[in-house]
């Protein structure tokens, strides 16, 4: 059970969060929708241990067995594709870097640095990173964005097919019509949004 | 229109020079004037003149003995103060604590004049060492500062990203660390470079050891060998120069590694 109850937490005066709780599905992949700056963000961060709230409790994988895409893609710009994906699977797994590529639809750009890429080149390229790091929990933020509607339709399956639930924040109406449940969510501070159970 | 472009860089590159010799030349020619042929080789020699010379020194063996062992010497003590700069920096940044041990010792190092440092160090050492000891002390500030400055500059979100994804702390060294301070390295690099040589051969020149630049220069100096002194600045130069280059390449951005 993967659950968050009574989380406050603020940046400075700005009140984030604020005893609020949430029960997420065990499998599947669930899309936290909601205005951007609701604190969907700081969720995620704290299901991924970045963030510690004030108060309340979160029941979920470890950090260390959760994989964190950020809002940000957060390449290196001095490494190229090929490396971003071997950087974060041990060497006993570098065999799988082709499949990963493929999933990214970045076959042929092996060699490339993430300059040279496009903006939706390079979303596809950190979110296939995350995906590689694996773990019991994958926390997606905004993992579409630049990304064509074919390929978010590509990724989401391949998103379904995965072992571990997925919580992805995302603005997009496809990602919220293929996923396994929506959290429509409201804030500062977050809170569920009127008519969501 | 590739002849044009290859033209105008061969300009830009030789002209300058050309210039400068030719200022050199005239200004020798005036001394020349102004002293009625009285010996101006002992105020300003000839450009050419310091290439006759620097071709005869070039062809005894002592000439690239003396110039190896300032070059190791230098480049040890170069070594030295990076190795000890950069522990430092990483130090320092570790810890508000250490920055507030560390910054008022550098300070007084940046601000000590370097013939003290050379009297006293030749007081506590034997002759050889102090040409790389002085090196190493002006080199440590130029690297503690910049690296300092750059560890503080690196990326947080990247070191957030390293942190999240269980890098460990020689692989987040390795991917974060090291290609975020190329730039800082590069420019620490370039700048210890000309102090070291300065320093170092400065020190060669006080405490004259068996073979070094700097002895020699001191030698000319006092057989009123002007050419001759010309000539091992010119040597210093070139190898500060060749140096410079070669540590650059060595921390160059890898291609393609440009900032998103």
């Amino acid at each position: 059970m993967i659950s968050v109850s009574h989380l406050t937490l603020s940046y400075g005066e700005k009140r984030v969060l604020e005893d609020f709780s949430l029960t997420l599905p065990e499998r599947g992949v669930t899309v936290l929708s909601g205005p951007s700056g609701c604190g969907k963000t700081t969720l995620l961060r704290c299901l991924a241990g970045l963030e510690r709230p004030r108060s309340g409790r979160i029941q979920a994988p470890p950090p260390r067995e959760t994989s964190l895409l950020f809002q940000e893609d957060r390449l290196f710009p001095w490494r190229t594709v090929e490396q971003h994906l071997m950087d974060v699977l041990p060497q006993s797994r570098w065999a799988e870097v082709p499949r990963w590529l493929a999933l990214a639809e970045l076959t042929g750009e092996e060699g490339s640095f993430p300059a040279s890429l496009s903006g939706g080149m390079r979303r596809r390229l950190a979110l296939v990173r995350a995906l590689a790091l694996g773990g019991q929990l994958y926390l997606l933020d905004e993992p579409f964005t630049g990304v064509d509607p074919a390929r978010v339709r590509r990724l989401m399956d391949a998103l379904r097919a995965l072992d571990a639930p997925v919580l992805l924040s995302s603005h997009e109406t496809l990602a919220c019509s293929l996923a396994d449940q929506v959290i429509c969510l409201d804030g500062p501070p977050l809170r569920l949004a009127k008519g969501q159970v | 229109m590739a002849c044009p472009d290859r033209l105008d860089r061969a300009l830009s590159l030789l002209l300058p020079p050309a210039f400068w010799l030719g200022v050199w030349q005239l200004g020798a020619w005036l001394v020349e004037l102004h002293v009625e042929g009285r010996g101006n080789e002992l105020l300003l020699p000839y450009p050419a003149t310091v290439l006759l010379a620097l071709f005869r020194l070039a062809r005894s063996p002592e000439f690239w003995w003396t110039a190896l062992a300032s070059l190791a010497r230098i480049a040890a003590g170069m070594a030295g103060g990076a190795v000890l700069g950069g522990l430092l920096a990483a130090l320092t940044c570790t810890s508000p604590w250490c920055r507030r041990l560390f910054a008022p010792v550098i300070r007084i190092v940046r601000a000590t004049p370097v013939v003290s440092f050379i009297l006293l160090v030749l007081l506590w050492t034997g002759r050889d060492q102090v040409p790389a000891v002085i090196a190493g002390l002006m080199v440590l500030p130029v690297v503690w500062e910049n690296l300092t400055q750059g560890i503080r500059a690196t990326d947080g979100q990247l070191l957030e990203l390293a942190r999240a994804y269980r890098f460990s702390r020689w692989k987040t060294v390795r991917l974060v660390y090291l290609p975020s301070l190329r730039p800082h390295l590069r420019s620490a690099a370039a700048t210890a470079m000309g102090l070291a040589w300065k320093s170092g051969v400065a020190a060669e020149v006080l405490c004259l050891p068996r073979l070094g630049i700097g002895a020699q220069i001191s030698r000319a100096k006092q057989t009123f060998e002007t050419a001759d002194l010309f000539a091992w600045t010119a040597v210093v130069i070139l190898l500060s120069l060749l140096m410079e280059r070669a540590l650059t390449r060595l921390i160059r951005r890898p291609e393609g590694g440009k900032p998103l």
